[in-house]
């Protein structure tokens, strides 16, 4: 699994990122919350290896990830960094055949391995029917699950999400998040992701990491973050917080200043 | 190439399929009867029994001399000029992900001509063997230039153009220095600068032949790696994919190109553009297609255009770069506008 050791990353003179520790447990769904600039971009693409720490180091199974070689990480690791390039003209199929990269030589057709991976990873989003469309024929929703199924492909068994419902309706949002879940229970797949809806991310993890500041604020079960404190400390809002099945916040009000400095 | 199989295989047919097939066997045809044309088109004519008799039975007549001697290499060297300035063309805008890039445009061919020019005025006894080396070095030089002055957290679209831009009217004052400090010895080097292959013979062709030999081969290697950037840096990245060793490669590979295009042919723009570009609106931009697609687009255009600027201009033979920049003007305007009202409407 992933463990964060000791990481810093200066991002530019005002901004520095610093994690001491960060362990990501197997089996489980973290989300990463915080406000604009809290540095919880950054600390996905640091443990997606898209950059590298200043200082410290990010193990994957107690080996740097300086020391793996890329194909052998993203065997084990896959991302999906926000996608902005909506001219890219891959069909669907030929998408998510790029995410059997790591697993063949170039001039390799694909084995049986490779398109029973193929199928899964489209039948599990519900691609199938889409995979001769080309990407830039579908809505962003489709779309998303399309570059979400090329992960897939990489049958890696940690997934990094950054952000995976930005710019989607609430009905392609509550799909994506029911397709992570499906993922992390049927398949066992570990998640990490950046999500910005907090009711979402309780909903829906097992645990999640507060950044404020490029530093971990509070990390722990959505009943422990969940707190009217933790919005004014982070976000500088009051909030009233309803308990179900899992907490949910309503927001009320800003508080004037504190919090966000 | 290997993709048209594996379509098959799988049941499933992309939905350009049929598109790419028929492009691909469209333009094989087109190119061969392009040959046939270029072959038998010229102030002088003969009847194919004269041709084949002069050429296969070594007959030293008319037709043997002619077709032989002037139209046969000329052709092959046309052959290949087309078939590196279109791939050269191809892997530029796919690696610098941007559909103008053109060695003509952002500066490759001017860099590679520099060199050359120079090489040409000023030690005109080495040139013959070294030319294409030294037109390598040159274009070799000149894109990276680009490339890093361009290069901001990804290669904008905007500044490699703008660069380019720079960078070729810099070179195109260096060229115009050395022609006057040179003056006595221009009269050698321009019907090159304006492009063209009107005096090639069998020993340009045997100059460039090898080069062009390997770069092509090399060519069949670079399909993989635009495929996988074409995804972008950081999901190639994350794919495992040595992104930067691609790119060096891919670089280092139009580079070599163009530089075989301009050591024999001078400065013959557009093709590089035109083609891919024509041929990416049709079949799409799956480098296993687009790139088999270029080289036999570029070689049709390049034989065709210069079988006409040679006859329709009778007397006067119109080097080929002149004529093809004639269309090529036009046709860059055409896409800019274009795009610019595509902006305007989304």
């Amino acid at each position: 699994m992933l463990l964060a050791k000791e990481i810093s990353y200066q991002h530019s003179q005002r901004f520095q990122l610093q994690v001491p520790h960060l362990q990501l447990k197997q089996g489980e769904i973290l989300s990463i919350i915080g406000p604009n600039g809290s540095g919880k971009s950054t600390l996905l693409r640091l443990l997606g290896r898209l950059w590298n720490p200043t200082s410290g180091q990010i193990l994957l199974d107690g080996v740097p990830l300086s020391q793996w070689d890329g194909c052998e990480i993203a065997k084990r690791l896959a991302m999906l960094p926000q996608v902005h390039d909506h001219s890219i003209e891959w069909t669907v199929r030929e998408l998510v055949e790029f995410g059997r990269h790591p697993h063949k030589t170039w001039y390799k057709r694909l084995s049986s391995e490779d398109e029973k991976v193929i199928r899964w990873a489209l039948e599990v989003t519900k691609m199938e029917d889409f995979q001769d469309r080309p990407l830039t024929a579908l809505s962003g929703g489709e779309r998303q699950r399309a570059w979400i199924a090329m992960t897939l492909a990489q049958s890696s068994n940690i997934l990094l999400l950054d952000e995976p419902t930005t710019y989607l309706d609430i009905a392609h949002q509550l799909e994506v998040m029911e397709l992570v879940k499906t993922l992390n229970q049927e398949f066992g797949l570990t998640v990490v992701m950046v999500l910005h809806d907090i009711n979402q991310a309780t909903l829906y993890s097992d645990r999640l990491v507060v950044m404020k500041n490029g530093r971990v604020h509070m990390d722990g079960s959505p009943e422990e973050v969940i707190q009217p404190s933790m919005f004014q400390d982070v976000f500088g809002i009051e909030v009233s917080i309803q308990h179900s099945d899992k907490p949910t916040f309503i927001p009320m009000r800003t508080c004037c200043d504190q919090g966000r400095k | 190439m290997e993709g048209l199989s594996a379509q098959e295989s799988k049941g499933t047919t992309h939905p350009l399929f049929r598109k790419r097939v028929i492009v691909l066997i469209l333009l094989v045809l087109g190119l061969l009867g392009a040959v046939c044309y270029a072959v038998f088109a010229g102030p002088v004519s003969f009847t194919s029994t004269e041709l084949i008799d002069g050429v296969l039975h070594q007959q030293d007549n008319m037709a043997k001399r002619i077709v032989w001697d002037l139209r046969l290499p000329r052709i092959l060297i046309g052959l290949i000029v087309g078939i590196c300035l279109a791939l050269s063309g191809s892997i530029l805008q796919g690696v610098m992900r941007n559909p103008l890039s053109d060695p003509g445009i952002i500066g490759v061919s001017s860099g590679a001509g520099v060199i050359a020019t120079t090489m040409l005025i000023i030690f005109p006894t080495t040139a013959a063997t070294f030319l294409p080396i030294g037109a390598f070095v040159g274009a070799f030089g000149t894109t990276l230039l680009i490339y890093f002055l361009s290069w901001n957290q990804g290669a904008s679209s905007h500044r490699i153009i703008l660069v380019g831009v720079a960078i070729n009217a810099l070179i195109g004052a260096i060229l115009s220095s050395l022609m006057l400090l040179f003056s006595d010895r221009v009269q050698s080097v321009l019907p090159w600068l304006s492009g063209g292959i009107g005096g090639v013979g069998w020993s340009q062709f045997q100059m460039v032949v090898g080069y062009a030999l390997i770069a092509i081969v090399l060519s069949f290697f670079a399909a993989h790696h635009l495929r996988v950037l074409s995804l972008g840096d950081e999901v190639a990245k994350l794919l495992g994919h040595r992104v930067e060793r691609s790119r060096f490669f891919l670089i280092l590979l139009s580079s070599l190109l163009a530089a075989i295009a301009v050591s024999v042919s001078g400065l013959i723009g557009f093709v590089g553009l035109v083609i891919p570009h024509i041929l990416r609106m049709i079949i799409g931009n799956d480098a296993r297609y687009l790139l088999p697609a270029s080289a036999l687009g570029g070689a049709l255009l390049v034989t065709l255009a210069d079988a006409f600027a040679r006859t329709w201009f009778d007397p006067i033979e119109l080097p080929v770069g002149v004529f093809l920049s004639i269309l090529g003007g036009p046709f860059f305007l055409f896409i800019l506008l274009k795009g610019m009202r595509k902006n305007a409407t989304s």
